[in-house]
């Protein structure tokens, strides 16, 4: 009877479904399955403690009000980053002198050895000291950051803050839900990419991938922190200096946010026209964490990741500059002609040819534009060992910085496009090459245009 | 002697605990934390309980499998058609009657179901006291308190998931009668599932979501997603992988 | 009762019980909305708005959602009273 069956049964058996159902059949069963799990919750619960119900509501009372929800906010980052800031110093100024210390024996072996120059060169001056210069620099920072976020994440205060600024992300034609993507961006823009899959509609997907460089990721957190500590905070001590080098990187991701919101804004009116599609956001209750736990895992997780990093891409980075800082073409190096090169474009944004040089070698990973600018900042063609910020501090205010200079490769390092890895996940996640060329050339263009005009407007203004 | 691998589904709302729990079982480290939505990149682990191999996948957390989003798509069809050992449904014990709604839809689509009961240290705070038994009665399938984060009642649930993939549970999940009309329509429809998807599907579930008008079941029905079979769909991840 | 009674949720104030009589959205959303428990004859609670004065927080079977009010001014039913 094979014969008789119409070529399609499927389609045959939706139509005579679609026949038979009305237009709320969804309503209905939905219905019924709501009535029978509160059948269930009925005969099945009981609530001994009504008073303690309602304890996640009311700290939202304080949490998303009015006058508190936006205060706090600021409150909780600058908080941990004061934290970071306070608690990175020593460790990170310990390991560097250990690494330093270490690298005395390790050159004492290598000239026992009778090595040769060169050897010493690419795996002393090169590969070990980009590697531990990355670890000593990120680790302590990355180590203490990490840890409060999970808290804060584990605790369930991440919704609340997308409940907060989702008017704003309305208003500029995003999604609620990207400040979620961007807070994973605080850890690491590559992973973020990933998340921004909770966004379903493909117009406010894009702009989150597009604009989700704008938050600073680990590789970035250390620079912006030294920085601002070697150069914002230079006239303060003590308490009052962490605490200036705190605003200062606190000001940064606001202004990181602000860029975020507008370029969404602009996007959304131009190439990514739409309106904002509507979604619903469940702001889970309160759980307070393990603390022990998170704080332990997060740090060992992180702490792992950064010196994968350092392995993976720090230590040939730390090759590579060294092999080119000792190239010579005529009586310069590879990396000073480069150097060189960029120069007159790279004073335009108020920064030097070798920033710029650092920043291009950087793209594989952020981590080591600061490894790769003080190679090439120091003749000798290598890392020094820099023993504390003080002479690091020197090595810069040699190449004539200044705070603007500071300013502008902070600017630079927030707004300038995202690292290869993350490039390679737009890439995945859009399946579009032009996307992903948009992705690096919007925030290119952006950290351009900004370091151009703080700079010109700094000496303009004679501020310089 | 049995070389056998029993496959273990993960369902659940998002924010249950489920990527903690399959964290706890594999000793994997998914990424967890209090937020709707971490999990988007699902993974697959394996453990071994009692000289036995376990493969367990973390779905992506949805609120129903009616196909709404790309999500519940994924769950539904790792479902219907990976047909896993055992799915466990992980429910929040503080907000069960939005949470079990999920379970009921999963308990028309298989019987091989262990409700884990989830969070119930939170619960406790709460003062919220739920009968076990009974909701177990009602469900018709196990239930299993847990604290997962704690790596409490984690011994029962594996003791339960053994016995379950053995045959030793006669389940007898619970059916939702919905209303008149709507049951009329099933009675119709029944035969002709029956008839052309076969029997080896949930017949009175495929109705239903033929008289919802969800095509895309009917689609995948028909093109019978046979890489679902072995693996996981596309984007899974193994051992080493790390969601967001 | 008639229609004319009905009101929008986004018109009930935090603190304020609602229950839900009719849901006048279309396809996905409306979907989402009843696998959250806005399902016709529930009842919601009013929680909380946000800084900026939307989204607005609201308790749903006992979980909180919030809403946009593009949402929950197509939510209809009665408000009856306060907690
Ligand atoms: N108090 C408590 N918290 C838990 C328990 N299980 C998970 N959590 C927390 O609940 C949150 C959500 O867990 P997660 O596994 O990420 O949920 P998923 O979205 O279902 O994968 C995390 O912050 C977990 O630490 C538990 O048994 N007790
Ligand atoms: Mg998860």
């Amino acid at each position: 009877m094979r014969a008789t069956v119409p070529p399609n049964p499927f389609d045959e058996l939706m139509d005579y479904a679609k026949s038979l159902s009305d237009g709320d059949t969804r309503e209905q069963i939905v219905s019924a399955i709501f009535q029978t799990s509160r059948d269930i919750c009925k005969e099945t619960i009981t609530y001994t403690k009504r008073e303690k119900l309602h304890e996640t509501e009311k700290l939202d009372r304080i949490f998303t009000s009015k006058i508190w929800g936006f205060p706090i906010m600021l409150a909780m980052l600058a908080v941990v980053i004061y934290i970071t800031i306070a608690g990175a110093n020593v460790p990170s100024s310990l390991l560097a002198e250990f690494f330093g210390w270490f690298e005395g024996y390790i050159t004492l072996a290598f000239e026992k050895m009778h090595a040769p120059e060169w050897l010493h060169g690419i795996l002393v001056l090169g590969l070990y000291r980009g590697t531990t210069w990355v670890v000593s620099v990120m680790l302590p920072p990355m180590a203490i950051f990490f840890p409060i976020f999970a808290l804060l994440e584990n605790y369930g205060y991440l919704p609340r803050v997308a409940f907060n600024m989702d008017r704003l992300f309305k208003k500029s034609g995003a999604h609620g839900k990207q400040s979620l993507t961007m807070a994973m961006g605080f850890g690491c823009n590559a992973a973020a990419i990933m998340s921004t899959r909770i966004i379903e509609s493909p117009r406010e997907r894009m702009l989150a991938i597009l604009t989700n460089n704008f938050v600073p990721c680990n590789g970035r957190w250390p620079t912006l922190i030294l920085l601002a500590s070697l150069f914002m905070a230079a006239g303060y001590t003590g308490g009052w200096k962490t605490l200036m080098t705190a605003s200062v990187v606190v000001a940064m991701v606001v202004f990181g946010i602000v860029v975020t919101l507008t370029v969404s804004w602009v996007l959304s009116k131009t190439a990514l026209r739409g309106m904002p599609t509507h979604y619903t956001l469940e702001l889970p209750p309160y759980r307070r964490p393990k603390i022990w736990d998170t704080i332990v895992r997060s740090t060992l997780d992180k702490s792992i990741y950064v010196l994968k990093r350092a392995v993976t891409v720090a230590a040939p980075a730390g090759v590579l500059t060294w092999v080119l800082a000792n190239i010579h073409i005529g009586d310069t190096t590879v990396l000073a002609h480069v150097a060189h090169l960029l120069d007159p474009f790279a004073r335009q944004l108020g920064l030097d040819g070798y920033i710029l040089m650092a920043f291009i070698l950087g793209l594989p990973a952020n981590e080591i534009v600061l490894p790769i600018l003080l190679m090439g900042y120091l003749s000798t063609g290598a890392l020094t060992e820099v023993d504390g910020l003080h002479s690091l501090k020197q090595i810069f205010l040699d190449h004539g910085w200044t705070w603007l200079t500071a300013l502008n490769m902070m600017l630079f390092s927030l707004l300038h496009y995202p690292c290869g890895t993350t490039l390679i996940n737009i890439y995945k996640e859009t399946k579009s090459k032009k996307w992903t060329f948009v992705a690096f050339a919007l925030p290119t263009g952006i950290a351009i245009a900004v370091t151009f005009t703080t700079a010109h407007i700094a000496q303009w203004l004679g501020l310089i | 002697m049995n070389n056998r691998e029993y496959t273990i589904a993960l369902a659940g709302n998002p924010n249950t605990g489920k990527s903690t729990l399959f964290n706890v079982l594999t000793g994997l480290r998914q990424h967890t934390g209090n937020w709707p939505g971490k999990t988007v990149v699902h993974a697959e682990g394996f453990f071994t309980y009692k000289d036995e191999q376990y493969r367990i996948i973390d779905l992506p957390g949805t609120y129903s499998l009616y196909s709404n989003s790309v999500d519940e798509e994924v769950a539904r069809d790792f479902i219907i058609f990976a047909k896993p050992d055992v799915t466990l449904v992980v429910l929040d014990a503080t907000a069960l009657e939005r949470n079990l709604n999920l379970a009921l839809q999963v308990l028309e689509m298989t019987d091989r179901v262990i409700v884990c009961l989830n969070l119930m240290d939170e619960a406790k705070k709460k003062g919220i006291v739920i009968d076990i038994a009974k909701l177990s009665k009602k469900l018709g399938v196990p239930v299993v308190p847990l604290a997962a984060r704690n790596k409490e009642g984690i011994e029962e649930l594996l003791e339960t998931i053994v016995r379950m993939v053995h045959g030793e549970i006669k389940t007898k999940p619970i059916v939702v009668s919905y209303s008149r009309a709507i049951e009329e329509k099933i009675t119709k429809l029944l035969p002709l599932v029956k008839e052309i998807v076969g029997e080896e599907y949930p017949a009175r579930w495929v109705a239903l979501r033929l008289l919802d008008g969800d095509t895309s079941l009917l689609h995948a029905l028909q093109h019978q997603p046979h890489h679902l079979l072995k693996g996981v769909p596309n984007y899974a991840c193994h051992c080493s992988a790390k969601s967001i | 009762m008639t229609q004319a009674k009905l009101e929008r949720l986004c018109d009930a104030q935090p603190g304020e019980r609602f229950r839900i009589t009719k849901i006048n959205i279309e396809g996905t959303m409306k979907r989402r909305l009843l696998d959250l428990g806005f399902v016709p004859g529930c009842e919601v609670t009013v929680l909380q708005k946000s800084p900026l004065g939307d989204p607005t927080a609201y308790r749903v079977s006992h979980t909180t959602i919030a809403l946009r009010k593009e949402e929950s001014s197509n939510i209809y039913g009665e408000r009856i009273g306060n907690e």
